[in-house]
């Protein structure tokens, strides 16, 4: 982009921008689309385009092209245990998202219910007591495609997760800077994106007092030894070990410490679960009490083996995949070959921390030739098992059914 | 095809958008290779371009409301890829989108939208 178009008043170049897109009537598709990908969201609609098109990122399975949703290709996840930042998952609510943003002037707001409203710049953030994190980032409806009955929003497969190593300060250490006042109850997240109109709700996101102060709560500035894509949250975001990944708040700008609960939208009335066992319950039930939705539960997914392919009779058949605790470390990970009847522990591979994918192993004694239901199923350092059963709320959040791939063996 | 008409409007009530949308979220004029060292870290600002959707929702004129009315707030490939729903619950999105969202959406505008939804078919 020129330094001319960069000067253009927003309304101007927003407008170009439409212009754009107006008299791009006759042309249906861009060259976006190089190849597709079926999810294999049941009843359709399944196929979704592979795009190289965003800034920073590489292929990725579009959802929506704005505001971005961009979706993990699963078969990253049999790389190792780390995402890359390339093919890391996007997920923005409102469309205007800053397409530059300049490290040097950046600052970062901490006010509200404090003795010393702060404006940290970058550089105030490099030089804080650094912590490193590894933490799986994942949206509170990914899997949402797979609930039956289906339910509206975002129709992700199972690519709406990533891990990475998170490189940052403690928000602890932020908010003991600013000096929280007796009487705090929350502090409230605010990022450089906004509403598309007005009037439209800002996406903001709260914490508890005690847990934002908890020493694992944190703000980053790199993933996985980089700054992070822009898309991603650049230049700094904030990180929520264990819950979903609607609290990690991207382009962080804004820390607000509050003297009575958040009754904001994004919390009042957005992102609401069934406060019931699994966030479950029966399609069409009313009158539950909901609560926002908070810590991660256990899953786990086969990465090197893929549903509906044919895999060799008679040979041993290795099998592996990764696997986290939600919010809390993997205890075990097992393998069933007989529709859950009897499980086969596999070895678990190197530990980066309770918050981290982890990968399993093992290898299954040589099928024949006929179907192979395969299931995989965590448990985690809290005891907590997958369920057999796929929970159902009307939000598509949370699931976290035992996974299972079928195979033909030949 | 759409017709002269409906393009004029669209371009009149994007613009119109725009502007009454503020879009105050620029604030950033990102100096070229801006960079902040500290505690051997360096950051280097980012200034970048987000692909256009360059889409219209398909349909013809069935889809002229649909294609007027709601891709200033997002492109189409979220609303083509939910499964098949039934009016009320395309009802439902359609007046969240308006009294949620504050999608500004002429409420004469909003049958054809819907009946539009209801007729998309959960393809591929």
């Amino acid at each position: 982009m020129s330094s001319s178009d960069r000067d253009q008043a927003p309304s101007r170049r927003r407008f170009l921008a439409q212009a754009t897109l107006v008299s791009g009537l006759a042309v249906t598709y861009p060259a976006w689309a190089d190849s597709f990908v079926d999810l294999g969201l049941p009843g359709g609609p399944s196929q979704r385009e592979l795009t190289g098109a965003f800034p920073q990122k590489g292929r990725m399975v579009l959802q929506r092209s704005r505001a971005p949703l961009l979706e993990t290709p699963f078969e990253t996840f049999d790389r190792g245990v780390f995402t890359p930042n390339n093919q890391f998952f996007v997920r923005w609510h409102w469309a205007v998202i800053p397409e530059a943003v300049d490290v040097a002037s950046f600052k970062v707001a901490v006010r509200g219910h404090v003795n010393n409203p702060l404006s940290l710049s970058m550089a105030d953030f490099l030089k804080m007591p650094r912590v490193e994190l590894a933490a799986v980032n994942q949206c509170s409806g990914n899997s949402r495609g797979y609930f039956q009955p289906r339910v509206a929003g975002g129709q992700w497969g199972n690519g709406a997760m990533g891990n990475a190593r998170w490189t940052g300060v403690r928000l602890r250490d932020v908010l003991d800077r600013a000096g929280i006042k007796n009487g705090a109850v929350a502090v409230r997240f605010n990022g450089l994106d906004q509403p598309s109109v007005d009037s439209g709700p800002d996406f903001i996101k709260s914490l508890d007092i005690e847990h934002a102060r908890d020493g694992e709560v944190m703000l980053a500035f790199e993933m996985n030894g980089e700054q992070l894509p822009l898309l991603n949250g650049f230049p700094l975001r904030l990180i929520v070990p264990g819950w979903y990944s609607t609290y990690w708040l991207k382009m962080l700008n804004d820390i607000e410490v509050l003297d009575a609960p958040d009754q904001n939208f994004w919390m009042a009335t957005a992102y609401r679960i069934p406060d019931t066992p699994h966030a479950s319950v029966t399609p069409g039930q009313t009158g539950f009490k909901t609560v926002p939705i908070n810590r991660m539960v256990p899953r786990s997914f086969f990465t090197n083996v893929t549903d509906k392919t044919t895999v060799k009779a008679d040979a041993a058949l290795p099998v592996r995949g990764i696997a986290f605790g939600g919010d809390c470390g993997v205890a075990a990970v097992e393998v069933s070959a007989d529709q859950g009847k009897s499980w086969k522990k596999t070895t678990l591979g190197r530990d980066a921390g309770a918050y981290s994918f982890r990968q399993w192993s093992t290898e299954l004694a040589p099928p024949r030739s006929g179907k192979l239901t395969l299931q995989v199923r965590c448990t985690n350092t809290k005891g907590e098992v997958q369920p057999s059963e796929p929970n159902w709320n009307g939000g598509g959040y949370m699931r976290n059914v035992i996974e299972q791939v079928e195979l033909t063996v030949a | 095809m759409p017709t002269i008409k409906s393009i004029v409007a669209i371009c009149a009530f994007l613009l119109t958008l725009g502007v009454f949308a503020g879009l105050s979220a620029w604030p950033l004029a990102a100096a070229d290779n801006a960079t902040v060292t500290a505690g051997g870290v360096t950051l280097h600002s980012v200034s970048t371009r987000f692909p256009d959707p360059g889409r219209l929702f398909p349909g013809g004129d069935s889809a002229d409301a649909i294609n007027n009315n709601c891709l200033a707030c997002h492109s189409t490939g979220m609303v083509l890829t939910q499964p098949k729903m039934s009016r009320a619950a395309w009802q439902a999105e359609v007046d969240k989108m308006r009294n949620t969202y504050k999608a500004p959406i002429d409420a004469a505008a909003v049958p054809a939208i819907v009946d539009y939804l209801v007729s998309l078919k959960a393809g591929k």
